[in-house]
């Protein structure tokens, strides 16, 4: 197999990208691997793999999504993360959420925290409402594993936080 | 500057190998990610703001919770030898100790309760990591303690918190619970059978990964293996804490069979084994790092099965924090080259090993006598 990016030499690293459900392979020459600063054997820190995809995405034809604008709250663009792998700041989420969420999904296989519920200092009566609702799912789940020591201490914190109201 | 040396043991209490399973599973660290609302995390921060994290949490600590009564590290206060030290004892992470001669950046700080068992990171990749590390096989007792830390910080810090994503992170691995348990076993019997090849592969396809001693991308060393949870959302903490400590129990059930048939088919070879380490360990004058944890993988599973009396799994553990470099460096009061580290760190293991690790020759004697 010839390198997809020379079209000379023979292929010896073959790498295959996952974008949007679609699946792109690609077969790589020492030389051009190497140009891409992708080695073998080479540790994943200096790996410019974003870049890497980034560019034979382009070269290949394969749809380049338009960047949103700038995260607003801290100027970090989708191409900023893309190239990363982490976002600037709470707001990122809210910015680049189609983005995020099918990354999610992908990582996670799941968007959705099901973990507990926060209650933040100074809360809401909606958040404490959640709270409270965050905490009988632990209880169901505390009660169903018969952890009763468990299940005793979130009914306590239960009627904590339905005594403040 | 501050001194590291006058606390001579600090952090090191997940060494004393007292919990369940301690001499297969070192030790058990679960953290949680959290970032404070409105700053930008840490990679985007401004010098200022990371200080101000640093600031808000030190004051947290001062009107009340487990961290009260600790310790509080300034990083950029410390030379780069105690970052080192502090790194070798796996208190902060390579990010936080810098390389070379760079200093870490304004903030960046250790946070140790009292008992030293919780601590946070502070300005890492996160603006908090708390965590929780424990001797041997502990994971809910671990979650707990980092729970009952996140609930007290959490009413005294506003949490970056996203209704349907839950705790936002600065990389989305983090998402969600924020959680990441781990577990640090020693598998020399699955690697010596070569059956680790499955299990590693069996762990990736639970959803679960594994690391080498400290932490991402870092080598595998000494038989030594990292398990932890790979997802953090769509599941519930305990969920992901039950599932990791279910699983680490099926290796440790497979660990123990490999043992089982290694002892049955080889017996002379693995009794050879264990004892060659031994005596090497004991007399050696020149000792790589990574020299040492492979004799100590090999005297680790002779005290585990019982080949090598009157040696303590505790020994084994301190040998291992006590001859990696900066420890040394610091031992020894001044920079050592790669051959007189090589040479301090023999020496150390000798006299460690004469004064707490002398083996009784009783079940050689029993042995020889039960076979003639």
């Amino acid at each position: 197999m010839v390198c997809d990016h020379c079209g000379k030499n023979e292929a010896v690293i073959h790498w295959t990208q996952i974008v949007d459900n679609k699946m792109s392979t690609f077969h790589l020459c020492e030389p051009c691997a190497a140009d891409k600063g992708l080695e073998p054997g080479t540790g994943s820190a200096s790996f410019p793999l974003t870049d890497f995809l980034a560019q034979m995405g382009k070269e290949s034809g394969v749809e380049h999504v338009s960047p949103n604008g700038p995260c607003a709250f801290c100027g970090l663009s989708l191409d900023d993360f893309k190239k990363a792998g982490r976002v600037g700041c709470s707001h990122c989420y809210v910015s680049f959420e189609a983005h995020l969420r099918g990354l999610l999904r992908r990582l996670h296989g799941s968007t959705q925290h099901l973990g507990k519920v926060y209650l933040p200092p100074d809360p809401t009566e909606n958040e404490r409402q959640e709270r409270i609702a965050g905490l009988r799912r632990k209880l169901d789940k505390a009660v169903a594993c018969e952890d009763f020591e468990r299940a005793a201490q979130i009914r306590d914190q239960i009627r904590a936080l339905e005594g403040i109201a | 500057m501050l001194d590291l040396t006058a606390l001579s043991d600090f952090g090191l209490g997940w060494l004393e190998a007292s919990g369940p399973n301690s001499d297969i599973v070192l030790s058990t660290r679960v953290r949680l990610a959290r970032n404070l609302q409105g700053l930008s995390f840490t990679s985007r921060c401004r010098p200022a703001e990371r200080a101000q994290v640093y600031e808000r949490l030190s004051e947290a600590v001062e009107s009340g919770n487990s961290l009260t009564g600790g310790v509080a590290l300034d990083l950029t206060n410390l030379n780069r030898l105690s970052r080192q030290v502090l790194l070798e004892r796996h208190l902060i992470s390579r990010e936080m100790a810098g390389d070379g001669s760079e200093a870490p950046a304004p903030g960046a700080g250790l946070f140790l309760g009292p008992k030293e068992v919780v601590g946070v990171m502070v300005n890492e990749e996160d603006h908090l990591r708390l965590q929780a590390l424990l001797s041997g096989l502990r994971l809910q007792e671990a979650y707990s303690l980092v729970d009952q830390l996140d609930e007290e910080l959490g009413a005294q810090l506003p949490f970056a918190y996203h209704p349907e994503f839950g705790y936002l992170t600065s990389c989305p691995t983090n998402v969600g619970t924020g959680l990441r348990a781990s577990v640090l076993v020693h598998l020399p019997g699955l690697v010596l059978t070569k059956e680790i090849g499955k299990v590693l592969q069996g762990i990736g396809q639970v959803g679960l990964t594994f690391r080498g001693l400290y932490g991402e991308g870092s080598e595998v060393v000494g038989n030594f293996f990292q398990i932890s949870n790979q997802t953090t959302l769509g599941k519930s903490e305990e969920d992901l804490v039950d599932h990791l400590n279910r699983i680490v129990q099926q290796v440790i059930t497979y660990e123990m069979q490999a043992r089982s048939v290694l002892m049955r088919d080889a017996p002379a070879v693995i009794e050879d084994k264990i004892w060659r380490a031994y005596g090497l360990l004991r007399y050696a004058r020149s000792l790589s790092f990574e020299e040492v944890m492979n004799l100590l993988s090999g005297v680790r599973l002779g005290v585990s099965m019982k080949l090598l009396p009157g040696l303590r799994v505790y020994t084994l553990n301190k040998i291992m924090i006590y001859t990696q470099a900066a420890h040394l460096e610091q031992a020894a009061g001044r920079p050592l080259t790669e051959s007189d580290s090589d040479l301090h760190r023999a020496a150390y293991v000798r006299r460690i090993l004469a004064t707490e690790g002398s083996v009784s020759e009783d079940r050689e004697a029993l042995d020889e006598n039960g076979r003639g």
